[in-house]
């Protein structure tokens, strides 16, 4: 049984970290980060099968893919708390010759990292590709991914999400942060969508929904049931319904907090929301 | 002189295509993926053999440079497999990001380059492939001249750990470089000792500068004839003793004259010994149907045209 307590309390200390990097540096993008900030408490936490030291092939454990990696500062946070690198290390998000980059990459060696990503689109494929080498590894461990629902509008991931269930990748769970908010404005105004879960399914993937994506109890036990889901030949998507900048009441429910800062104020407001619990870096 | 002689036209896929086959047997880790030109890369054998290790991605090549990627994660060796034109262009961030900026161990395999694919036209000629993937940094770009070459080079990259764009073609040429030569890559081939001229070629022009070198030899010019396989990493030390010697240069390559073979000796040679060059490439021009002898002959592309170029530069040292 999970300390939900002890979850909690990082979730906390995350969404502080997220809005401390961005706030330091005046960039970054906090919304989304934060509207994910309990799946990856959970994922790094909970849910993943994870091997003490990082090697970048990930032999025998589970391995995560950050499709959207303009939330780095929350899989910075959660990456840096699970003792992937020294935390203090958030100090130097997006500054000059940090091997924290504005986007994930592999490029400066941080450790937890195993792609490259920012422009978007790309993460379910290369998800494939490390989910058919575990395969051919005999390898039973899964492969995560998240990807925003924005991003869905680029056409590669159907071409990835075709091949995936036509080719049977059934170690993959693609969690699909379903926020309906891009740059320009609510996913419905800018390109809409349509019926994302009718789409997934009727390319052939094993569809699930969870309804309250900043739930820690609803992840875990949601994210439990799509593992179940896998090795019976279909690829696993999740539709997680989350609130974009979830834990700050100013940023919720909007847009306008997708790639900006808070300044002083806002700051001193957000953390005020979000008591310290662990230690702020 | 030296003699080369054509061993029997075959196509440089077909070398890829051994290649590989051979990877196969002996490199457990070497996995391929194509969209849906698996007989027009030669990928046929590989599949046959190896069922397990070969991938079929259907017409979506921005997904098989993220799955290629992906595979990487794991240990395996990809070759992905299609035209240059889809293996390029098409899918540039899909390299840059997953592959390139990520230091991915992925070998991207590009038939029918150039304009010798002929009949099909300018949608499928890509003459630009070379200046993108030479543009990306720690990408390794390849482009080999015969069948011989071809296989063995495909051979060697999966001992290099790194990205690398090898660029073959389509038509059946003169083969003519050694069977099981020892493929060294960013190390040049010297092919012929002159001293009035340095012939720098790639790929299919590489033949036609040996043919161009018999021709200006029968008039009294020697050249130094240099097949450059690796365009990047180039043999800088290669060239500039040879153009040390020779005091110009004619560069040759299936290729536009922007972003090719014949820009990164001019880079090289304006910053360590300026000299004469004249660039046989197309001039910023996309290609058209024809047989692939009308269409070099076309664009000067073949022996000639680098004896007419050898005798300009010769003139203006």
């Amino acid at each position: 049984m999970a300390d939900y307590k002890a979850l909690e309390d990082l979730v906390v200390q995350v969404r502080r970290d997220i809005l401390r990097q961005v706030h330091k540096v005046n960039s970054g993008h906090p919304g989304g980060s934060l509207g994910c900030t309990e799946f990856f408490v959970a994922l790094y936490n909970e849910l993943m099968e994870r091997n003490e030291k990082f090697t970048m092939d990930g032999i025998g454990e589970d391995l995560f893919f950050l499709s959207n990696g303009h939330i780095s500062p929350v899989f910075y946070s959660v990456l840096a708390r699970a003792g992937y690198f020294p935390v203090e290390e958030l100090n130097t998000f997006r500054l000059l010759n940090s091997r924290l980059q504005g986007h994930p990459t592999t490029h400066e060696g941080l450790p937890g990292i195993r792609i490259a990503s920012g422009s978007l689109g790309q993460g379910i494929s290369v998800s494939i590709g490390a989910a058919l080498a575990k395969k051919l590894n005999k390898d039973k461990h899964i492969i995560y991914t998240l990807c925003g629902d924005g991003e869905l509008q680029e056409g590669q991931n159907w071409e990835a999400i075709m091949y995936a269930a036509g080719n049977n990748v059934d170690n993959l769970i693609v969690t699909v942060d379903l926020n309906g908010q891009q740059i320009d404005g609510s996913t419905n105004n800018v390109l809409p969508m349509g019926n994302v879960k009718a789409k997934f399914e009727a390319f052939g993937w094993d569809v699930m929904d969870i309804e309250n994506g900043n739930d820690l109890k609803a992840i875990v036990a949601g994210m439990k049931k799509a593992k179940e889901k896998t090795g019976n030949g279909k690829p696993i998507c999740v539709l997680l319904h989350t609130v974009m900048g979830n834990g700050v009441d100013f940023m919720m429910h909007t847009h306008d907090w997708h790639g900006k800062a808070p300044n002083d104020e806002q700051l001193e407001n957000a953390l005020a929301q979000n008591p310290v619990t662990l230690g702020d870096y | 002189m030296k003699k080369y002689t054509d061993t029997g036209k075959k196509d440089t896929r077909s070398g890829f295509g051994d290649g590989l086959t051979e990877l196969g047997k002996k490199n457990k880790d070497v996995v391929a993926l194509c969209a849906d030109l698996t007989g027009s890369l030669k990928m046929d054998e590989f599949k046959e053999n190896n069922p397990e290790r070969f991938f079929q991605i259907g017409i979506a090549e921005a997904n098989m440079i993220g799955i290629a990627a992906g595979l990487t994660i794991g240990g395996k060796i990809p070759f992905t497999g299609t035209f240059a034109n889809f293996s390029t262009g098409r899918v540039y961030d899909q390299i840059r990001q997953s592959v390139a900026y990520s230091g991915k161990n992925v070998k991207i395999c590009a038939s029918h380059a150039g304009i010798t694919l002929g009949e099909d036209g300018a949608t499928h000629q890509i003459l630009e492939d070379l200046g993108l993937m030479k543009m990306l940094p720690g990408m390794t770009v390849i482009n080999t001249c015969d069948y011989n070459q071809t296989k063995a080079a495909t051979i060697a990259i999966a001992e290099y750990e790194g990205p690398v764009y090898l660029r073959f073609g389509r038509p059946k040429v003169a083969n003519f470089t050694p069977a099981n030569q020892n493929f060294q890559i960013g190390k040049a081939v010297q092919l012929q000792e002159g001293t009035d001229v340095t012939i720098i070629a790639t790929g299919h022009l590489v033949w036609e500068a040996l043919q161009a070198a018999e021709t200006l030899n029968a008039h009294g010019v020697t050249a130094d004839v240099i097949n450059i396989h690796t365009i990047k990493p180039l043999d800088d030390e290669a060239i500039l003793k040879s153009v040390k010697k020779t005091g110009c240069v004619v560069t040759a390559e299936e290729h536009n004259f922007l972003g090719g073979l014949g820009e990164s000796v001019a880079r090289l040679l304006s910053t360590h010994h300026p000299a004469p060059q004249e660039f046989i490439a197309t001039q910023d021009t996309f290609g058209e149907s024809g047989t692939p002898e009308q269409l070099m002959d076309k664009y000067g592309l073949n022996a000639s045209a680098i004896v007419s170029a050898v005798q300009k530069v010769i003139a203006r040292k």
